[in-house]
């Protein structure tokens, strides 16, 4: 340990301001891109599920489309 | 010889061996850089000329070596995707460029707050702190590039264009200290085998060095996840993968 008290330790016999300054921005830097890197990879899967979604709407609503149109078809075949 | 390697060129391969890493790395991560980071500022002698704002040297060092290996990888990766059009290599470089863009930032911030105790000011116009902001340039082109298009195929193809116009700066930046008469330091720690510095400093950058290397590999194995996904949201498999995750 090179330090005696917690007090010398902030101060780095005044070299503290730019030791903690490094330290204090690289850290945060570091974090700020893992944090980033995550949600980027979530909202990803997000979007694709939302995608899906729609696309699985839309074919349901095509199907839908689709028996009223043959329905209205045999009703005036019939009439 | 190099077989093994065919089946890393499938996407869907390739998404689940980074997955299986990532938990790995991380680990690995914190604990190489809580142990690195604690010796280096508690446990390290200060310098009998620099006093205790060597301490920077731990951040400082690792972050620029890795701001230069990584835009190598990005620029080997980019010039496989242009040559062999391998799509894999495309994502891997979309997602170093962040990264290295990162470190690079570090490398820069780091050095003028050690700069300023050492030689008096926070910035200075010489060759090695010069051509190393333009690596941060050359980062921030190629992150811009790979968002410039819709179509990723191309935006690959132009971000690795300039990725690999920008290697010139490299050797320029790792020669600049010799090359040029400047302010910045020779290295210290070239020599390997016989580093130029006392082993109780020496050490604490090693478990450091370690540690930023593990943290780059976890983060890019993060990112090429994404990009993998974005790149083949069409594919079966990754409808498959995404619909699991929603059951979860």
């Amino acid at each position: 340990m090179q330090f005696s008290t917690f007090a010398e330790f902030i101060a780095m016999d005044g070299h503290g301001f730019y030791v903690w300054l490094s330290y204090g921005v690289s850290i945060a830097l570091l974090t700020l891109l893992v944090f980033f890197s995550i949600k980027t990879n979530k909202n990803i899967i997000r979007q694709i599920q939302r995608r899906q979604q729609r696309e699985e709407k839309l074919k349901q609503a095509a199907q839908q489309h689709q028996d009223s149109i043959s329905q209205e078809v045999t009703h005036e075949s019939t009439s | 010889m190099w077989k093994w390697l065919h089946p890393y060129a499938n996407p869907e391969v390739s998404y689940h061996f980074t997955g299986k890493l990532i938990p790995w790395f991380s680990k690995l991560t914190f604990t190489l850089l809580f142990i690195g980071l604690i010796w280096a500022l508690l446990f390290v002698p200060a310098d009998y000329q620099q006093g205790n704002s060597f301490r920077i040297f731990y951040l400082h060092v690792p972050a620029a070596i890795l701001s230069m290996s990584i835009y190598v990888g990005m620029a080997i990766a980019a010039l496989s995707s242009l040559v062999w059009q391998i799509k894999l290599a495309d994502a891997s470089a979309a997602a170093m460029a962040p990264v290295g863009a990162i470190f690079t930032a570090i490398a820069l911030i780091t050095g003028a707050a050690w700069g300023k105790p050492t030689w008096g000011t926070w910035w200075i116009w010489d060759a090695r702190l010069t051509s190393e902001l333009i690596l941060l340039f050359l980062y921030l082109g190629v992150i811009a590039l790979h968002n410039a298009f819709e179509d990723k195929t191309l935006a690959g193809k132009a971000a690795g264009i300039l990725a690999l116009v920008g290697v010139v700066n490299i050797p320029i930046i790792k020669y600049s200290v010799e090359w040029w008469n400047t302010l910045h330091q020779g290295s210290t720690v070239s020599k390997l085998g016989a580093p130029s510095m006392s082993s109780s400093m020496y050490w604490p950058f090693v478990v450091c060095f370690i540690g930023f290397i593990c943290f780059v590999t976890w983060v890019i194995c993060i990112r090429f996840r994404s990009e993998i996904l974005a790149r083949n949201a069409m594919r079966p498999w990754v409808r498959d993968l995404v619909n699991q995750q929603e059951t979860k």
